[in-house]
């Protein structure tokens, strides 16, 4: 089977500047949501108690009488509850933690909700506020360091320009899914900061892939210009890229709707992510090249200067080694 | 057919391995090296525990005031209002010619402390050092207690481990029921505070009329009873001994067939203990656990050979706890929650099997397509991620790592990015052979081609991984951990075990069959 046939190059760059454009805006969209709506932290950010409960089999779980029982103490006057994954399942979210090992807010519960019906305690989850801080920074610094360690490999395997595209690809990716975040109101957790790193891995792979088809382009490709060689070469990637995104898809598509519950926000984060990431390495990233003001003869003078100097240093060695030097 | 390459001698032999060492982890068997399944996926108790260790230095000075009032009546000295004042214990000297004795004693008993003197007043407190050194003391006592206590409750593989400078990370796999894991939480957090304390008997009768104020300017603390908070005590704050000088600790019946606790004492435990009694006959005595009075009985004779019991108020449960918790050992300073989470069994159960079906469901998805897509190179690439997954599961296996449910979510996109690679070379082969490349240069060709790009890609991915690693906690390293390892395991499937298995079938591939062996016409 054949989806794309390269036939002859696509003239992607032509719509470059359109694309940009709406690039541009969705991420300023993005940026305007985060900063105006903000982000629905979860209990591992934002600190808090979170419970989950399951009534019996036969039982639809009493949502009322739970939050009139709750409201009856004090620790539970900010509590919320809500069905979660099916009606037997409620989940409890308050914004209270308790420091005390022995007796805790899961223990509380059972005994202030025992007269609602049968029910088992599936999972108590409890962060402190000063972890959820620490846990916050911790996640800011892991993104800010794989970028930085990216931004290293990259520019030192192909040229600075590649680098600062590709981060800025990855920029934007990771924006337009931190506003979808916020958008659908989805709760971020730890989960969702696995999400975002795993798309950052993710979006430069495919960004990468393309980089290196230009790279070998702009040696083997006589015509010296920039927006012909990136268009032949995602031309040439256009079938890979589809086909890995398509297969990635699917798996993350089939995490989303069979997953459960728990790893929902996960696998949307990742269903926005691999659209954008995909997208972002054919619009955004090349361009960005163009745009950056790569100039290719510059760039074939740098890599033949680089390689007359290799063959020197080899000649050197080699007279050295025969002792003529 | 071609004789076996290198590539395809290294592919089978990790094949093998992979299927080998991931067995024992598949059918769960008793032997060998297997994948521990995450706290979220077969449920129990997570917990990051913060220590007070401010309380390490009150108890500490409070310890020292006994000392001083222990070393110093044993040499005739006498002293007055000896108590704890903040960061420092101070007393007086009645006879002036006394001080420069007790400078010497306290110099010899109390080391880390700068002890100063002005007209027979005298001022212990710790020496900054010091006061860092008991810190640190109680958060690494605070670890071994803690894990003792666990591992004499007979749990399954509790991990307790110091975290940072200052927490201490607590996982008990396998916890079945809420209130189990109430005990252990329990368990954990008991200070297990055992002190004997002489009941002032001189203002005994007004201790329902003292404030605690008051009772403190006596040198004297009130404490409740166990069973009825209602009924006070007043005694001697400094206490005569306390859990320190303990050497066992177990669980008896007393003559109502009530369980108690029969203790015994160490030989300098026991000395004190004898030499009060022996004083004290026709007083009472306490024995106060965790600021509660358990029982106030009369002294009625010198009491040797160091042995007590602690009664009433106990359940079997709780009195088989507080003897694990006794001979483990006191917490020098109180422990609490900075995160919790805790999973249920049935929940893990849940969890498991919904992402098994999401991988399988996904895994089979892709698999179909290759081949539809590809035709042979499609299941040639399938052997590859097939592989893959085994050796995955065998070096997680080996390296006894957890799976966490976001790590079985990163098994699921490394099968999604594996394949990538063979998606890669496929195309790239495609391309050759449309130019009109014979096969095998096409192939050997495309794989050349094509590794700059599978290895740039993958680094990359690795940094990311690798720092996540780095900064991650619980769920989120298995990810990364997961993800690693696919990353690593599919260069060697997807680009060196294909490459193999091409170079084996070379012969049969022909230009007439190109649409069955690379899905595209001739």
């Amino acid at each position: 089977m054949e989806l794309f046939k390269y036939d002859r190059p696509i003239n992607f760059m032509g719509a470059s500047r359109r694309f940009g454009l709406l690039s541009l805006t969705l991420v300023l969209l993005s940026w305007g949501l985060i900063f105006t709506k903000g982000f629905n932290y979860g209990i591992d950010f934002a600190g808090g108690t979170l419970i989950q409960l399951r009534y019996d089999d036969t039982q639809k779980a009493p949502l009322q009488k739970i939050r009139e029982d709750l409201t009856k103490n004090k620790e539970f006057q900010d509590a919320t509850v809500t069905f979660f994954g099916n009606d037997r399942e409620v989940i409890i979210r308050t914004k209270s933690s308790s420091k005390t090992v022995g007796k805790d807010m899961g223990d509380r519960i059972r005994s202030l909700l025992k007269d609602t019906g049968k029910f088992e305690v599936r999972r108590v989850d409890m962060v402190g506020p000063a972890i959820g801080s620490e846990l916050k920074e911790k996640g800011l610094m892991a993104m800010v360091l794989s970028i930085i360690g990216i931004l290293i490999y990259v520019s030192v395997r192909f040229e600075w320009r590649f680098a600062l595209a590709s981060v800025a690809a990855l920029v934007h990716d990771v924006s337009i899914a931190m506003g979808a975040i916020v958008l659908f109101g989805v709760e971020v957790n730890l989960d969702i900061l696995a999400a975002l790193l795993t798309l950052l891995g993710y979006s430069l792979n495919d960004t990468i892939i393309v980089f290196d088809r230009i790279r070998e382009g702009l040696r083997k490709i006589k015509n010296p210009d920039l927006a012909g060689i990136i268009n032949e070469s995602i031309t040439r990637t256009l079938s890979r890229t589809v086909l890995t995104s398509l297969t990635t898809f699917f798996v993350v598509l089939t995490l989303f709707l069979f997953g459960g519950e728990i790893i929902h926000g996960f696998a949307f984060t990742m269903v926005v992510g691999i659209i954008v990431g995909t997208y972002s390495s054919i619009f955004i990233a090349s361009p960005l090249l163009m745009w950056l003001g790569f100039d290719v003869k510059s760039y074939r003078a740098k890599e033949a200067e680089k390689r007359k100097r290799e063959k020197e240093k080899e000649k050197l060695r080699a007279m050295y080694e025969q002792g003529t030097l | 057919m071609q004789k076996l390459n290198y590539r395809v001698v290294i592919f089978i032999f990790a094949l093998i391995f992979g299927v080998v060492f991931s067995i024992p982890s598949l059918i769960q068997s008793k032997e060998g090296k297997k994948i521990t399944l995450g706290l979220d996926l077969q449920g129990g108790l997570h917990m990051l525990l913060g220590v007070k260790s401010e309380e390490a230095i009150k108890s500490r000075l409070k310890s020292m005031a006994g000392t001083i009032k222990y070393v110093l009546e044993d040499n005739d000295i006498v002293i007055d209002g000896l108590g704890v004042n903040g960061d420092k214990v101070t007393f007086k000297v009645l006879d002036p010619d006394d001080i420069p004795k007790v400078k010497e004693l306290l110099k010899k008993e109390l080391p880390g402390t700068v002890i100063l003197e002005q007209g027979g007043a005298f001022t212990v407190t710790l020496t900054p050092k010091e006061v860092e050194r008991t810190k640190k003391m109680a958060i690494d006592q605070a670890v071994d207690t803690i894990r003792n206590r666990l591992d004499q409750f007979g749990l399954a593989e509790p991990t307790v481990a110091k975290q940072g400078q200052d927490k201490i990370l607590v996982e008990v796999p396998g916890v079945k029921t809420p209130a189990d894991e109430q005990r252990i939480r329990e368990l954990i957090a008991r200070a297990a505070h055992l002190q004997m304390m002489a009941v002032d008997e001189d203002r005994a009768a007004r201790v329902y009329t003292m404030s605690p104020a008051e009772a403190k300017k006596y040198g004297d603390v009130i404490l409740p009873d166990v069973k009825n908070p209602k009924e006070k005590y007043l005694l001697k704050a400094i206490p005569i001994l306390d859990g320190s000088m303990l050497t066992d600790a177990k669980v008896g019946f007393d003559r109502n067939n009530q369980p108690v606790i029969n203790f015994k004492l160490n030989g300098e435990g026991a000395k004190i203990f004898g030499d009060f009694s022996g004083k004290s006959v026709g007083k009472r005595m306490a024995i106060v656990l965790d600021n509660k009075v358990y029982s106030a009985p009369v002294i009625r004779e010198r009491i040797g050979g160091g042995q007590g019991q602690i009664s009433g108020g106990f359940t079997l449960n709780e009195a088989n706890d507080v003897a694990i918790a006794l001979r483990s050992g006191a917490l020098l300073a109180p422990v609490y929650v900075m995160e919790k989470r805790s999973v249920g069994p049935s929940l893990g159960a849940d969890s498991i099997r919904q992402s098994t079906i999401a991988l399988v469901l996904g895994f089979v998805l892709v698999v179909v397509f290759m081949v539809l897509y590809y035709g042979i190179a499609g299941v040639v690439a399938d052997v590859a991620l097939v592989a893959n997954l085994f050796l995955i599961l065998a070096v997680m296996a080996l390296f006894g790592a957890t799976l966490t449910l976001p790590g079985m979510a990163g098994i699921v996109l490394t099968v999604g990015m594996a394949v990538d690679a063979n998606v890669i070379i496929n195309e790239r082969i495609r391309e050759l052979l449309r130019e009109g490349a014979s096969i095998p240069k096409a192939i050997e060709e495309g794989y050349s081609n094509a590794f700059t790009a599978i290895w740039d890609a993958n680094v990359t991915t690795l940094i990311s991984a690798v720092v996540l690693y780095a900064y991650g906690t619980g769920p989120i390293k298995g990810f990364a951990i997961t993800m690693s390892i696919g990353i690593l395991a599919s260069m060697l499937t997807a680009i060196l075990g294909t490459h193999g298995i091409y170079q084996m079938l070379m012969p049969k591939i022909t230009r007439q069959k190109l649409n069955l062996w690379f899905g595209i016409k001739a």
